[in-house]
Order: structure tokens, then C-alpha cells, then sequence
């Protein structure tokens, strides 16, 4: 297929000899909260792999249960979360570990990138110091001076200007754009082995999202740090991701490589969301934007059946959309899965075709 | 820092003048210092006249504020219309013994207050949170008064009269003994009535505090600390407490400047020879030398504890900034 078909290029080449080490496993994980209405069911039954090298991107709308999937992994929910599945990182389950090997893990193995960096940062503290705070923890033995030289130069690798002077400066005197980058910096400061970047662009105009995208890109390039991408942007995806996790309603929708996922979407709510991506590549004044009609279901009373259904174009009612629900199945390529009855019908479709045309 | 510091006490200028203002015509209005004289018996109309007009009560109101704001300033307090000694002395005197009582109340009610508040809220639900909260409605709905006459009673008397003790292990009189000056007999002393004027600050604070650290403990913030692998005790120590405390301080300072009022009762209970003591006797003799530079110091104290909260304020939260 050519490349203009795609809404936005995926311009970086993935590492040729396919995969690198696996190195996180997410299996059938399921996360609810109690709440007066009933349960609230985060995440119900997901599974995803990681390898070195990787990009995984998460995509899916708010409420979809991104963030809780990754505090789900670092052991970070609530206490009236319930947990069942299986996180293994390298050969260590992590859902059944202790909290003080788990605090070992936390930001030198697995670090994550929080998606409100104003109120991730504590206050009352210096940029400077809560990232040194990170070194520390891990590495009690550094000196003091080879610490500040550690910080001021994670800084500067973020792209902050003057990082000796803004180490020691609150948050509150950054602006959005860098809190942001201090986040990453702070997260990337032990080199872990997987990032977890909770939409580190979603509260920016765009020009600074695309700097801290490409302090994202940098970061990738220099290390061999998996990064697991969440988002509800697939223009960032398409940028950054090697494959795509596309989530809805707590439940896996789709999951397959970016290319694939981008050209031969199986699943109605992927191809939603495709379609209403702005195309930059293409000007053609008589295409509207597709909207995915309807609202984000409840997570308490899921609709029966595929969730997707009150919403799905192709949805077949009441049987057996309504009804049954889709299990997650790959039509030719095994690592191409998909949530759909018709997933064989869905993937002959473009997003193109979702597209209202002016005067119809 | 400075500017604000200098700022804040020349605003408390105009403050303390609307305060010498009402206070000036409230104890004029209240207060006749000739009472005792005319109430003696003394029939002598002559001397009453006299005195009126030594004592300047015959010109206007407002000439007499402003002459008595005159003395004031220059620290010409006067003496004392019953004991005769100067005013300015004894009110020295007794701030010092009150300060004593105010410092270590305000110090054990805080740590006291902060570590139930931190402990509940770390264990909230637990047995002893509900404790403690159960405690805390009792501390707030009882009178100091009431709870300085059952102290007393159960921890002097009946210790002393159940073991036979010669001296008792508290004291309820006083700072110190005849023949004793020395530090525990100090302590001694203090226990009661610390423990009588710090009694509702503690069940107030301890409840605030627990409400701000459990606030502060679901912030984003704390979850980035633990996600860095900061170990459980520094997280509520290091990053929760120390934002826990911004909003209480704010509530010590409101809860200081009305101690006064916890203070005299506390002090006539205990015979604390202190600023509550001197009030009560003053009142009770019309003693209006006594009461006006009484109160203009208190009402000072206030904007001085206040401006002490703000100070602490600005340097435990960072985003504050004090110019
Ligand atoms: N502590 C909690 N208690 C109860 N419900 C929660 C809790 N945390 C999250 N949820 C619920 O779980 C669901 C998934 O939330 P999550 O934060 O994972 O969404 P998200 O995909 O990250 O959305 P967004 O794009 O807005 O960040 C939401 O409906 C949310 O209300
Ligand atoms: S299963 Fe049915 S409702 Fe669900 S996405 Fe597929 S077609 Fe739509
Ligand atoms: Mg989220």
C-alpha cells in the first residue's frame, strides 16, 4: 500500500531483525474499584508484551483505563483496588511483590512519566532536588557534587536552558512545557529498563508538544529502554510507536504492529479513530472529520455483548453484537489481534470511507 | 523577606491605633476607675472631685484618649490604681510568666496535634484513629476550667491520698515552689496548666491535621515519590507531612491569638502569677490603668503571632512569596 494512505507517516524505521528481549509481560489483567453504583471495572482482561528496543503505544479514549493499567504494573493504585493477572518484568512477577522489593523496581527498572506534571512534582520542593531525590534512592553511595553534576546534566539532555540555575528553582517557576521535561528527566534518570510515558503531551500547545516529542525520540534513540507510549493522539503514535495497544472501555480493542494497525485496521473503533485524525498530507476541502458518535460507556454498567456496540457502524443488533462478546482473534498474522465479530469486513474498509462527504 | 517583614509591621500600625480606639472607649464605658472610692463608703465629695480631676476624667472623651495614647506611646503607663505599683513592671513581669505557659503550650499542643493528626490519617480507620477522634469531640466540647478542676482532682489528690504521698507529683499552684527553684520542680508546675490550656488546641489541630494529611497523602505528588521508589517513611515524612502543615498553620495562628481568652481562666485555676491572673484582679477592681495597656499588649501580641504565622507560612510553602 503507499504511504500516502496513511494519515501520518511512521517516519522511523523499527530495528530490522524484528524483536529485542521480552522483557514485560502484561497478562489478562483485570483492575475494579468499588464505587456506590456498583464496580468499577479500570481494566478488564489485558494483555500486552514489551521488548527492549520497543515502543508500545496506548491509545484509547479518556476513561479507557490507560493510566490505571500503568499504575496497575509499578503497584501504585489505591488500596481498594482489585488486582488479579499477571505483570512479570524479566523472570520477577510483580503483582504479588512485597513493597519493599517493589520499591526496588520502582524508577531504576521501571519509571514512569506522569500525565499532570504541575501536580506531579511536589511543591514544596526544588526541580533540582526531587530528581536528585530519584538518583539517590537507587544509588544511596553517589557524592553530593557528582549528584547536582548527574542532575544538571539530565537537565540539560531534556532541553532545558540554563539547568544549573533551573535545578534550583520550584516547579511552580517552570513553565508547562518544561515540568514536563523535568518529569522525563526525572524518570529517565537510572536508565530503566521500561518507560512509562502517561500522555507527557497532552496538557501542551502543540509547538512545545513536539519538543518534548523529540526529547521523547532522543531519549529512545540513546537508550535501550522499552517505552510504553500512553495517548490518546495517533498522530504521536504514529511517530513513536512500534506497536499499538488500542484500548476501550478497560478492554483490549486491537493490538498489532503501527503499520499494520494503521493500514488494515480490524477493528470499527481503530478505524473511528483514524478517520477523525486531521490529515496534513492531504487537502481535500470536501472531507469532513469523522466523529465517533456517542459517548464513552460506563465503567460500571459495560454494555453487554462487544462494549463498542451502542457506537459501531458495523455493529450487527441485537445478535450477536449485543450479545456475545468478541474475543481478541488474528485473522492471518499472529501478531495482529483484533475485538470484533467482523473483523474480516472491518479490515477491508479505510477510514476514508467513515468520512462524511459535504452534500451527501 | 525584610520589605515584608517591615511591610506587615507598619500595616499593624493603623490596626493597633482602631484597636487602642475601641478598647479606650469600651473600658471607659465599662469601667468607672473611681469605683472603689465612690463605693467605699467615702462620702467625701471634695476628694471624689478632686480625683476626677487629677485623674482627667472631668475633660471630653476624645481629650482624654488622646492624652492617654500620649502616655502610652512614650511608655508612661502609670500606676496601678489599687496595689500602686507601676504598671509597665508588672505587666513585664507577668507577660514573662505568661509567655512561659503560651510557648509551652503552643509547643506540645503542636507536636502533640501533629503526630495524632499524621498517626490517623496513616491508620485511618483504624481502632486507635477512632480513638483519637472520639477524644477529640470530648477535648472540644469540654471547658478548660472544668478540665483543670478534674485534673487536679485525679492527678493530685487522688494519688495522694491512695498512696499516701508527703508531696504530690504535680502541682497545682504556681511556677515554683518556696524552697525549690529547680528544673523539675518547674516541670511540675507546668504539667497542669499546659495541660489545661493545650487541651482543645490539641483536639482541634490533631483533627485538622489529620484532614490535610489525608488530603495531601492522594496527591499526585506522593504517587511520583513512591513510583521514584522513596521508601514509605520518607514519603509521609519528607513529602506529605511537610505540605500536611502549609494549612495548619494558618489555623494555629487564628487559634493563638484567641489563647488569651483560655488564659485567664487557666491562670486564676493555677494561681499563675501571669497576664490571665493580672486581668482578672484588674476587672474585678475597676483597675483601668491596669486594663488599657493590658489589652493594647494583647491585641499587640496578636499581630505579632499572626505575622509569625505568615513568616512560617511563606517559608514552608514556596510558592508563597513574601514581598
Ligand atoms: N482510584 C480510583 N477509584 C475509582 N475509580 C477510579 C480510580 N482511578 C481510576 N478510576 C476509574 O477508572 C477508569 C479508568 O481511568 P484511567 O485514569 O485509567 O483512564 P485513562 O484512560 O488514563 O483516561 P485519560 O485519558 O483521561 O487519562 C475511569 O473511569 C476512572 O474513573
Ligand atoms: S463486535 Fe460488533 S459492535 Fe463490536 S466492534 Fe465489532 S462490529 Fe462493532
Ligand atoms: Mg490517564
Amino acid at each position: 500500500m503507499a504511504d500516502e494512505d496513511l494519515p501520518i507517516s511512521p517516519t522511523r524505521p523499527r530495528p530490522p531483525s524484528g524483536r529485542g528481549d521480552l522483557i514485560l509481560t502484561v497478562e489478562d489483567l483485570h483492575v475494579s474499584f468499588p464505587a456506590e453504583q456498583g464496580v468499577v471495572k479500570a481494566v478488564d482482561g489485558v494483555s500486552f508484551e514489551v521488548c527492549e528496543n520497543e515502543v508500545l503505544g496506548v491509545v484509547g479514549e479518556s476513561g479507557s483505563g490507560k493510566t490505571v493499567t500503568a499504575l496497575a504494573m509499578l503497584g501504585l493504585l489505591p488500596r481498594t483496588a482489585k488486582l488479579s493477572g499477571s505483570v512479570r518484568f524479566r523472570d520477577q512477577e510483580l503483582l504479588n511483590l512485597e513493597e519493599k522489593e517493589l520499591r526496588l523496581v520502582r524508577g531504576a527498572e521501571i519509571a514512569m512519566v506522569f500525565q499532570d506534571a504541575l501536580a506531579a512534582l511536589n511543591p514544596v520542593y526544588k526541580v533540582g532536588s526531587q530528581i536528585g531525590e530519584a538518583i539517590k534512592v537507587h544509588h544511596p553511595e553517589i557524592r553530593r557534587h557528582e549528584l547536582r553534576e548527574r542532575v544538571v546534566g539530565l537537565l540539560d539532555l531534556v532541553g532545558i536552558p540554563n539547568p544549573a540555575d533551573r535545578a534550583d528553582q520550584y516547579p511552580h517557576e517552570y513553565s508547562g512545557g518544561m515540568r514536563q521535561r523535568a518529569m522525563i528527566a526525572m524518570a529517565i534518570c537510572n536508565d530503566p529498563d521500561v518507560l512509562i510515558a502517561d500522555e507527557p503531551t497532552t496538557a501542551l500547545d502543540v509547538t512545545i508538544q513536539a519538543q518534548v516529542l523529540e526529547v521523547m525520540e532522543r531519549i529512545q534513540d540513546r537508550t535501550s529502554s522499552a517505552i510504553i507510549l500512553i495517548t490518546h493522539d495517533l498522530g504521536v503514535v504514529a511517530g513513536l510507536a512500534d506497536r499499538v495497544l488500542v484500548m476501550y472501555a478497560g478492554r483490549p480493542a486491537e493490538l498489532g504492529d503501527v503499520e499494520t494497525l494503521f493500514y488494515r485496521s480490524e477493528h470499527p473503533y481503530t478505524l473511528g479513530l483514524l478517520a477523525s485524525l486531521p490529515r496534513l498530507d492531504q487537502d481535500e476541502p470536501d472531507v469532513r472529520l469523522h466523529r465517533i458518535k456517542g459517548q464513552p460507556p460506563s465503567l460500571v454498567f459495560v454494555p453487554p455483548g462487544c462494549p463498542f456496540h451502542p457506537r459501531c457502524d458495523f455493529a450487527r443488533l441485537p445478535e450477536p453484537c449485543a450479545t456475545q462478546i468478541p474475543e481478541l482473534r488474528s485473522l492471518d498474522d499472529p501478531s495482529h489481534v483484533a475485538a470484533c465479530h467482523f473483523s474480516e469486513e472491518v479490515r477491508e474498509k479505510k477510514p476514508e470511507d467513515l468520512r462524511p462527504v459535504v452534500g451527501s | 523577606m525584610l520589605t515584608f517583614v517591615v511591610r506587615r509591621l507598619l500595616y499593624s500600625i493603623p490596626v493597633l491605633l482602631i484597636a487602642s480606639v475601641l478598647v479606650f472607649f469600651f473600658v471607659r464605658e465599662t469601667t468607672d476607675p473611681l469605683a472603689r472610692l465612690k463605693g467605699s463608703g467615702n462620702r467625701d465629695l471634695t476628694l471624689i472631685q478632686r480625683e476626677t480631676h487629677r485623674l482627667g476624667l472631668d475633660k471630653p472623651l476624645t481629650t482624654q484618649y488622646g492624652r492617654w495614647l500620649k502616655d502610652f506611646v512614650r511608655f508612661k503607663w502609670g500606676d496601678s490604681l489599687v496595689s500602686g505599683r507601676r504598671v509597665s513592671t508588672d505587666i513585664r513581669d507577668k507577660l514573662r510568666n505568661t509567655l512561659q505557659l503560651i510557648f509551652w503550650g503552643i509547643v506540645a499542643s503542636a507536636i502533640i496535634a501533629i503526630a495524632i493528626g499524621v498517626y490517623s490519617a496513616v491508620r485511618q480507620y483504624s481502632a486507635l484513629d477512632y480513638t483519637f477522634t472520639g477524644l477529640s469531640f470530648v477535648g472540644l466540647s469540654m471547658p478548660p476550667f472544668w478540665f483543670g478542676l478534674i485534673a487536679i482532682q485525679l492527678l493530685i489528690f487522688v494519688p495522694k491520698e491512695t498512696f499516701h504521698l508527703q508531696h504530690p507529683l504535680l502541682y497545682s499552684v504556681g511556677i515554683h515552689s518556696a524552697t525549690n527553684h529547680g528544673t523539675l520542680d518547674y516541670v511540675r508546675h507546668l504539667i497542669l496548666p499546659v495541660a489545661t490550656l493545650s487541651v482543645q488546641l490539641v483536639a482541634g489541630w490533631s483533627r485538622y491535621q489529620r484532614a490535610s494529611m489525608l488530603d495531601v497523602m492522594s496527591a499526585d505528588y506522593i504517587r511520583t515519590a513512591r513510583a521514584k521508589g522513596v521508601p514509605r517513611r520518607v514519603v509521609l515524612f519528607k513529602h506529605a507531612l511537610r505540605n500536611a502543615l502549609i494549612p495548619l498553620t494558618t489555623i494555629m495562628a487564628i487559634d493563638i491569638g484567641s489563647l488569651f481568652g483560655g488564659l485567664i481562666i487557666t491562670e486564676t485555676i493555677f494561681g499563675w502569677p501571669g497576664m490571665g491572673k493580672l486581668f482578672f484582679d484588674a476587672i474585678n477592681n475597676g483597675d483601668t490603668n491596669v486594663l488599657l495597656p493590658w489589652l493594647m499588649v494583647t491585641a499587640g501580641f496578636i499581630v505579632v503571632f499572626n505575622l509569625l504565622a505568615d513568616l512560617l507560612y511563606g517559608v514552608l510553602d514556596p510558592r508563597i512569596r513574601l514581598a
